[in-house]
């Protein structure tokens, strides 16, 4: 592959952990992140579980070092976390004149104040605090991360529904292969709302019992809250300035399932062209694939469609799977980056992660997901899938680095 | 190379295909510049157009006019621009979890994820290629039109959809009026210029684009490159900026015949705007258009249209305010546009 596109740094933030070490640890372990909720009131407290990062707005702003009352929404304040330390491992700030760029995925921006300002605006107009609803739209949380990293050669926000901070990576990928930067912060965040969960609700696909990925009585998604940025740049400009690489981005692909507005296709259709098109940009055979983060979000339509999909690709000899929304919860526009940041850690450390809350396989499927956790497991190139809303359907390649 | 070879523009102006271009200017007078909309039923199936809302209408309808001028089926590409997605939808959903948390209708929340227009355009069309979403302020529109490059600089496709939509609603202008840059009561829009009432005038629009690596019979123009600057710390700043990005496209400022300027009424912004043109675009000549569309973040589509417009016809509208005097020639055009003078995008758009 002509000038590969390597990792040198990355943060993640999540219901499991407040860094990657601590994320690492539950995911040996085996603990999960889904719990009560906790941090605000709603009707659904004590029927719904989520996937929280305990800590409150205000833990958070100390969490970062920030000062207080810079007015961050939850979405940007947990891409905060993640993106500074991404930004520290990979010595961005340290003085090289390279023209950097900062991509944030994100589905709710600053939904979690704007719930706040409606009510009492809706009340009376002149009501509600400004500075709740300022934030809203999803670039605000992109600019306020640029500013606290120093960011200003390129930023864009993307939302492609739970497949964003997987196109994100894509484009920064894109932009150093067209030599518009030297390097690129890529990731997502989002965190729990309440808009999210009653309108995930109404759609009657979220777990009472939390998520339970590709089994047979599955009974839908948990949602979860987290962020994750990685550093991504040429291996030649890596290589330059000493940077240590963890692993490559080999390969992505992004396609349209043009099925429906929210379910998925029977036949899979945008999920294998997605993971076909990552594979072959990578140059790999499916048989080269060790490990597969699966989109897995516990909804009978997504693990039954990305099944099928997976059985097409790889026919009798489908690689070990397993999705981590068992542990994180499905974190929406973090995920893509929530879960290439887990697959980068399997690549490193040899391991393939299990899938939590398993116990019956699926009637219409041949296979099913690890679901314990392998040491030593041989782990080159990991597949990662996001699938969205809206048929946004992306699937990444990372592999280990071999200098 | 990447070539606009088709358009697709719901504008407040009578821009649907058969119009004249711009002529004459459509008057408003209420709040904001709303679009003129075209009959939603001969661009979709009736009974699917039931359940969307006014936003994804707009969205589909234009790109499937666009695809129409274009004389194209399928494009291997769409990319989609909104500074708010479907802001009806997600104001109806604010409103009934207000009610004890709970709301019944899923259909605000499906069509409320922002890449819902980019998506439905694809079950529309069945396409399954790439397909993406960006929502950042007057950045989005731009960062369709770099990604469309990028997609056809590695040749991965031929004719990429690329849009910018932003709709607007009354609550929503309620609570930007309250931010202090847009005028507190409507005016006419063609006294936009003139009018004594402070501030900018909200508009709104779709304006899709069929950007392809290959120049033909319908082209329209080139599209040369995109560039977004972050809070830039002065005027001077703005100015370099420009100069460097005109000069990385191989021209200077003397070859830039015509500025779309970023002006919509806010006096303050609007002579950063001008101090920015002096001083990087000493020489060109200054098109003044937000009158016709008003202020949106991806205000540029309709820019963007109308400059591929004057190329592709070598004319300026009438209804467009031209200063100093229109320029001899008619080959570049740089289009300018901000948001609050924290976030300046710029688009080359050539003959």
């Amino acid at each position: 592959m002509i000038n590969p596109i390597v990792i040198t740094g990355y943060g993640i933030v999540s219901s499991i952990g407040m860094n990657a070490g601590e994320v690492l640890d539950s995911l040996i372990s085996g603990h999960s992140g889904i719990g009560g909720i906790t941090r605000f009131e709603t009707i659904h407290k004590g029927k719904l579980p989520l996937a929280e990062v305990k800590l409150s707005n205000n833990e958070l702003v100390d969490f970062c070092g920030l000062r207080s009352g810079g007015n961050y929404t939850r979405t940007t304040l947990l891409g905060i976390v993640a993106a500074l330390q991404a930004a520290d491992m990979a010595g961005v700030n340290s003085g090289q004149n390279l023209r950097t760029g900062l991509i944030l995925a994100t589905t709710v921006g600053g939904m979690d104040r704007s719930e706040d300002f409606y009510p009492l605006f809706l009340e009376n107009p002149s009501k509600g605090r400004l500075r709740d609803v300022v934030n809203h739209d999803c670039g605000d949380s992109t600019e306020k991360i640029a500013e606290i990293l120093g960011i200003n050669d390129f930023m864009t926000t993307i939302s492609t529904a739970c497949s964003s901070s997987a196109n994100s990576l894509m484009l920064g990928a894109e932009l150093i292969r067209a030599g518009m930067l030297d390097r690129v912060i890529a990731g997502g965040t989002d965190a729990v709302t309440r808009f999210t969960l009653n309108g995930f609700n109404t759609l009657m696909i979220l777990d009472k019992e939390g998520c339970r990925p590709f089994d047979e009585n599955r009974a839908g998604l948990t949602i979860g809250e987290g962020a994750a940025f990685l550093v991504l740049e040429s291996e030649a400009n890596a290589l330059k300035h000493g940077k240590t690489i963890y692993s490559i981005l080999s390969g992505y692909g992004n396609a349209n399932d043009a099925y429906h507005q929210t379910a998925s296709s029977p036949e899979g259709t945008g999920a294998t062209l997605a993971m076909k098109k990552a594979l072959e940009m990578g140059d790999l055979l499916p048989e080269s694939i060790s490990y597969i983060n699966v989109h897995g979000t516990g909804t009978q339509n997504n693990d039954l469609s990305e099944g099928i999909a997976l059985e097409k690709i790889f026919g009798e000899k489908v690689p070990r799977f397993s999705s981590t929304k068992s542990f994180t919860g499905h974190t929406l526009g973090a995920a893509g980056a929530i879960e290439a940041v887990i697959s980068l850690l399997s690549v490193q450390n040899n391991m393939v992660f299990p899938n939590l809350r398993w116990s019956t396989p699926m009637k219409e499927l041949r296979i099913r997901p690890v679901t314990e956790l392998k040491r030593e497991a041989g782990v080159k190139h990991v597949l990662s899938n996001s699938f969205g809303f809206g048929g946004n359907n992306s699937s990444l390649v990372l592999s280990k680095y071999i200098s | 190379m990447a070539y606009i070879n088709g358009i697709g523009t719901i504008s407040p102006q009578n821009t649907l295909l058969g119009h004249e271009f711009l002529e004459p200017a459509v008057e408003h007078t209420g709040d904001f510049l709303k679009a003129v909309e075209p009959v939603f039923k001969t661009y979709i199936d009736p009974i699917a157009a039931r359940r969307m809302s006014r936003l994804i209408k707009m969205g589909i309808s234009s790109a499937k006019i666009c695809m129409q001028d274009a004389g194209i089926s399928m494009p291997d590409a769409i990319i989609t621009g909104t500074g708010l997605g479907s802001v009806e939808d997600t104001e109806k959903i604010l409103a009934e979890l207000t009610v004890d948390g709970k709301f019944l209708n899923p259909t605000p929340f499906i069509q409320s994820t922002y890449n819902t227009i980019s998506s439905q355009i694809a079950i529309a069309l069945k396409c399954h290629e790439y397909n993406s979403t960006y929502v950042h302020r007057c950045f989005s529109l731009e960062s369709c039109l770099i990604d469309a490059i990028l997609l056809i600089g590695e040749g991965s496709a031929m004719n990429v959809l690329a849009g910018g939509i932003d709709e607007m609603t009354m609550n929503h202008l309620t609570i930007i009026r309250r931010l202090g840059i847009w005028k507190r009561e409507a005016i006419r829009n063609l006294d936009l210029w003139s009018s004594k009432i402070p501030g900018a005038l909200a508009g709104e629009g779709s304006a899709y684009f069929i950007i392809s690596g290959e120049r033909n019979e319908r082209t329209y123009a080139r599209l040369e490159a995109a560039e977004t600057i972050y809070k830039p710390g002065s005027v001077e700043e703005t100015a370099a900026s420009v100069t460097r990005f005109l000069n990385g496209n191989g021209l200077s400022h003397e070859d830039i015949d015509l500025v779309m300027m970023g002006n919509n009424g806010f006096e303050e912004h609007d002579s950063i705007c001008e101090e920015v043109v002096s001083s990087a675009l000493p020489a060109s000549a200054r098109v003044l258009y937000k009158h016709l569309c008003g202020e949106y973040h991806t205000g540029s589509g309709f820019a963007l249209f109308v400059a591929a417009g004057i190329l592709k016809k070598q004319h300026i509208p009438a209804s467009l305010i031209v200063r100093p005097s229109p320029p001899k020639k008619l080959e570049n055009i740089l289009i300018h546009n901000h948001y609050r003078n924290t976030d300046h995008a710029f688009i080359l758009v050539r003959r």
